[in-house]
């Protein structure tokens, strides 16, 4: 018995002569929300596919709770929403979620599984007929079948609107306070940001980050952008803090985390010289790019 | 076990919805029809009754139809569900390969049943009517409908194959419709030619029967024709029977099913969605 609910431990995998998976390492705790950010052909999907036992690996072992990937267990406690998914045309939703619900053998209520992720209106409509974030919806709702211990999320935010996009995060915190670990391939970045526990970056097959935003930041060592409103004297603003006149009346300037307390009692300190300070941490993504395209 | 059932309904489903059923009864009914009025012509000559000559017709019309129809439900079966994306996530359930195969392949061959059953029925009933049955050719009717079924697993099995194999089901529907090609026509027409080059020889004396009857269309047609001397000789085909024991057709039917089934789950296996 493990306390965790996924270890990726040391996984490799070539395709050919390439490498798409090298030397990956991952773990997710039960009820912990984690982002799987790259580039495309990072290796999320493949990542994603080896979890689940559908491609194998070279290298390295996974484990979901305490069975192999692919094994009748690891099926039975792993949900999934594969990119892009769709079904066949010809089914209605309760049907096609019916037969998800056989085949995991869990005790389901259908209607009320559509009901949650607002598909009650085409319940017995067939999917040929759904928009695409209709069918992105329908795919969200075989992930809540049976409680899963693991769920893997492939950019599951394509196609779906903002309003649908808030109800997709509520499932996901739902799913996460029932104990699923939850892991979330996404390029909706400023959403991931605030909406997962931990951020691990994926670029050409290798993870080069798995952390906290806050202290991947401070890894990352960006610069915290402060803008000062001068009252009066710009000119004078700027030659006394050292940064850039923007836009008529304020400065701009750059500092580390570490020189952030100095800077501001330095601002404070000038009275009434200053009538406005407006100060931003670097966002995911800036960090987003730091480590996905850098050269680490 | 309820597994491979939960897929079978939901297949069932699928070709009752896209009409899939209804054109494959259409058709059957129609085809075994035309057959039977067109052909009653030489009851009085041959001395049978009708259904026996309608029953020959119907075994021609079977060796064509039966493969088609079973290739193309088949040829999407794996391909479509990969175009669509939705194989991996089926396959991230805990239904087996096995199982989902085993699942379509109730549903499919439960589809083409219901056709044959029906056309060949409603025709050969016409038969009885118009021009008299006996216990030997509703025996004959019986026969042809069983060895249609199993005619068609057959190629519902190397549907699968195919469909396993190729990449995206436009590709599988071209390799099925070679498939067809091959078997129900091609490989008579070289046995002819060699067996025309032969004159006569060992060849066709004891190689030709054999690797004739190693073709699950040939087996089909060679088994419907030897069990009834009536339909033989109705259908003009009694040389080729007579050269084979009498199991040696109904064994290649029966083995071929098996032996696709297994090639078509080898492939499945390693298909990465």
């Amino acid at each position: 018995m493990t306390d965790k609910a996924l270890i990726i431990d040391h996984v490799s995998k070539d395709r050919g002569k390439t490498r798409v998976l090298d030397d990956i390492n991952l773990s997710l705790a039960p009820g912990q929300r984690v982002a799987l950010l790259g580039h495309n052909g990072a290796g999320k999907s493949t990542l994603i596919k080896s979890i689940l036992g559908l491609t194998p690996i070279q290298d390295g072992a996974i484990r979901v709770g305490d069975a192999t990937p692919g094994s009748a267990q690891a099926r039975r406690e792993t949900a999934y929403l594969p990119e892009a998914v769709s079904f066949h045309p010809a089914l209605t939703g309760r049907e096609q979620l019916t037969l998800f619900a056989q085949l995991s053998g869990a005790k389901a209520d259908v209607p009320g599984l559509l009901e949650r992720v607002d598909l009650s209106d085409a319940l017995d409509r067939r999917i040929g007929t759904y928009s695409k974030g209709m069918r992105q919806r329908l795919g969200l709702a075989q992930v809540l079948l049976g409680q899963p211990k693991v769920a893997l999320l492939d950019e599951p935010t394509s196609g779906l609107d903002p309003i649908s996009r808030q109800d997709l995060y509520a499932i996901i915190d739902e799913l996460a306070a029932q104990g699923t670990a939850v892991l979330i391939a996404s390029h909706a970045l400023t959403e991931v940001e605030a909406r997962t526990d931990r951020i691990a970056i994926m670029r050409k097959g290798r993870m080069v980050a798995d952390d906290t935003l806050t202290n991947l930041s401070a890894l990352a060592g960006l610069p915290i952008r402060l803008r000062v409103r001068a009252s009066a004297n710009p000119d004078a603003l700027a030659a006394e803090l050292g940064g850039n006149r923007i836009n008529g009346a304020s400065v701009e300037l750059l500092c580390t985390p570490e020189d952030k307390m100095e800077a501001l009692r330095h601002i404070a300190g000038m009275g009434d010289a200053v009538a406005d300070v407006e100060m931003t941490p670097p966002k995911l993504e800036d960090l987003y790019r730091h480590y996905a395209q850098e050269d680490l | 076990m309820t597994r491979f059932l939960a897929i079978t309904r939901t297949e069932v489903l699928i070709l009752r919805r896209n009409r899939w059923l209804l054109m494959a009864t259409l058709i059957m009914v129609l085809f075994a029809l035309a057959l039977t009025f067109a052909g009653s012509a030489p009851t009085g000559t041959l001395g049978v009754d009708m259904l026996t000559v309608s029953v020959a017709s119907m075994t021609t019309l079977s060796v064509y139809l039966a493969p088609l129809l079973a290739l193309m439900i088949a040829f999407d079966a794996i391909a479509g569900d990969v175009d669509r994306g939705s194989l991996s996530l089926l396959l991230s359930y805990p239904a087996g390969r096995g199982e989902i195969l085993l699942g379509k392949f109730t549903a499919h061959l439960a589809a083409l049943a219901f056709a044959m059953t029906v056309g060949f029925g409603t025709a050969g009933a016409v038969a009885a009517w118009f021009g008299g049955a006996g216990p030997e050719s509703l025996m004959a009717l019986v026969r042809l409908i069983l060895t249609s079924i199993l005619l068609g697993a057959v190629f519902l099995a190397l549907g699968y194959l195919l469909s396993a194999l190729a990449r995206g089901a436009t590709a599988a529907a071209g390799l099925s419709a070679g498939l067809w090609l091959v078997f129900v026509v091609l490989y008579d027409l070289g046995l002819l030619g060699a067996v025309v080059m032969d004159k006569g020889g060992t060849f066709t004396q004891s190689v030709f029967p054999w690797v004739m009857v190693a073709n699950p269309a040939d087996a089909f047609r060679l088994w419907n024709i030897a069990a009834t001397e009536g339909v033989a000789m109705a259908s003009g085909m009694t040389g080729a029977a007579q050269a084979l024991p009498v199991w040696a057709a109904p064994a290649s039917l029966l083995i071929w099913p098996v032996i696709g089934f297994a090639l078509a789950r080898a492939a499945f296996r390693r298909v990465e969605p």
